[in-house]
């Protein structure tokens, strides 16, 4: 079983991220839909054309996470970089705004209709 | 084990239009069935990641140190179910474990709801979960998975769990669709009553 991040040493890691940290890359949540804006390049960091290629279709962050097999965090950064290049579009989901505040009830409606459709 | 990962050039994708991204996360000790009631409703087989995060820096990204520091990591797993073109609900089997909780807000914030998985030949499992899930006010439901233990009745299972009476209590097989469909639907029609209460008090 391959374990994503767990048998990436650290200086993987570092070089994905060029070791820095981002506090946008916070605004990404785990179903966030990102979108490719444009086509992987030739020279371009390996993930960073998986991502692309990933994200022809809407594509959840957490689902990028698991096929990259790599730390949502470390994810979340590469995503931010993407991002500032303009070479995606990020859906942020639009559910509830804050902790223990409960979402409005036409959305509700809608999932329990999706639901029952099953 | 069930980590395996589909591959993306065979999994369904989503819809061109798909905007919005929800949120539900089962919660529950090891083996109780999670990975189960994940894969009986969702569109893809589960898929497993991980989120890690040191520990010197809880809620702050710091890279930098993760050579250094001990580092938390959580292994969790999900799978997806298209409402309608735009809203997909995205479902997550999270084990209860102590460590977990400290990247709840990092990873849950946002969530609908959750579901507190029991097997009730080990009730004790659960509370630490449903202690946490009171702590970050997540609402949740109860849902009891038949292992053929002995059989207790819902009063006896509420009293052991010390759960407050307004949160619904079920069984289901999380092997049936049908059941794990039923058990989602529970959930969100309590979020709906639960929100409507709100809305009239207001
Ligand atoms: N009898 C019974 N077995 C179940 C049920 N749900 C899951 N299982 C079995 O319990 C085992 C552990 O389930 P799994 O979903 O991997 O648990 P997890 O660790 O919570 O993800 C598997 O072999 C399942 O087939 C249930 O409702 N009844
Ligand atoms: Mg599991």
């Amino acid at each position: 079983m391959i374990r994503p991040g767990r048998d990436d040493s650290p200086d993987r890691l570092y070089t994905l991220t060029g070791g820095r940290s981002r506090s946008d890359a916070h605004d990404f949540d785990l179903v966030t839909l990102v979108v490719s804006e444009s086509e992987a390049t030739l020279g371009m960091q390996s993930e960073h054309a998986a991502i692309l290629r990933m994200c022809r279709l809407p594509t959840a962050v957490v689902e990028i996470a698991a096929d990259l097999r790599l730390p949502v965090s470390i994810v979340k950064i590469m995503l931010s970089d993407l991002l500032d290049m303009g070479r995606i579009t990020a859906r942020h989901p639009r559910a509830v705004p804050s902790r223990a505040e409960l979402p409005d009830l036409p959305l509700l409606e809608q999932v329990l209709v999706g639901l029952r459709n099953l | 084990m069930d980590s395996a990962i589909s591959d993306p050039a065979v999994r369904t994708p989503l819809v061109r239009t798909a905007d919005n991204g929800l949120k539900i996360v089962v919660v529950g000790g090891f083996g109780v069935g999670k990975t189960t009631l994940v894969r009986s409703v969702s569109d893809i087989r589960p898929l497993s990641t991980e989120e890690t995060m040191t520990q010197a820096s809880r809620g702050i990204d710091d890279l930098g140190g993760i050579s250094s520091k001990t580092s938390t990591t959580v292994a969790f797993d999900f799978g997806r179910i298209s409402l309608n073109e735009r809203t997909v609900l995205y479902l997550f089997g999270a084990p209860g474990q102590e460590r977990f909780w400290f990247l709840w807000d990092r990873l849950f914030a946002g969530t609908l709801g959750a579901v507190v998985l029991v097997d009730t030949r080990r009730l004790a499992d659960s509370w630490y979960a449903i202690d946490r899930l009171e702590h970050h006010g997540t609402p949740f439901i109860v849902a009891r998975n038949d292992f053929g233990g002995p059989k207790y009745t819902a009063e006896e299972v509420r009293d052991a769990l010390d759960l407050d009476p307004r949160v619904p209590l079920i069984d289901c097989d999380a092997r049936s669709r049908t059941s794990s469909k039923h058990v989602l639907i529970t959930l969100v029609e309590h979020l709906r009553a639960l929100a409507s209460a709100r809305e009239t008090a207001s």
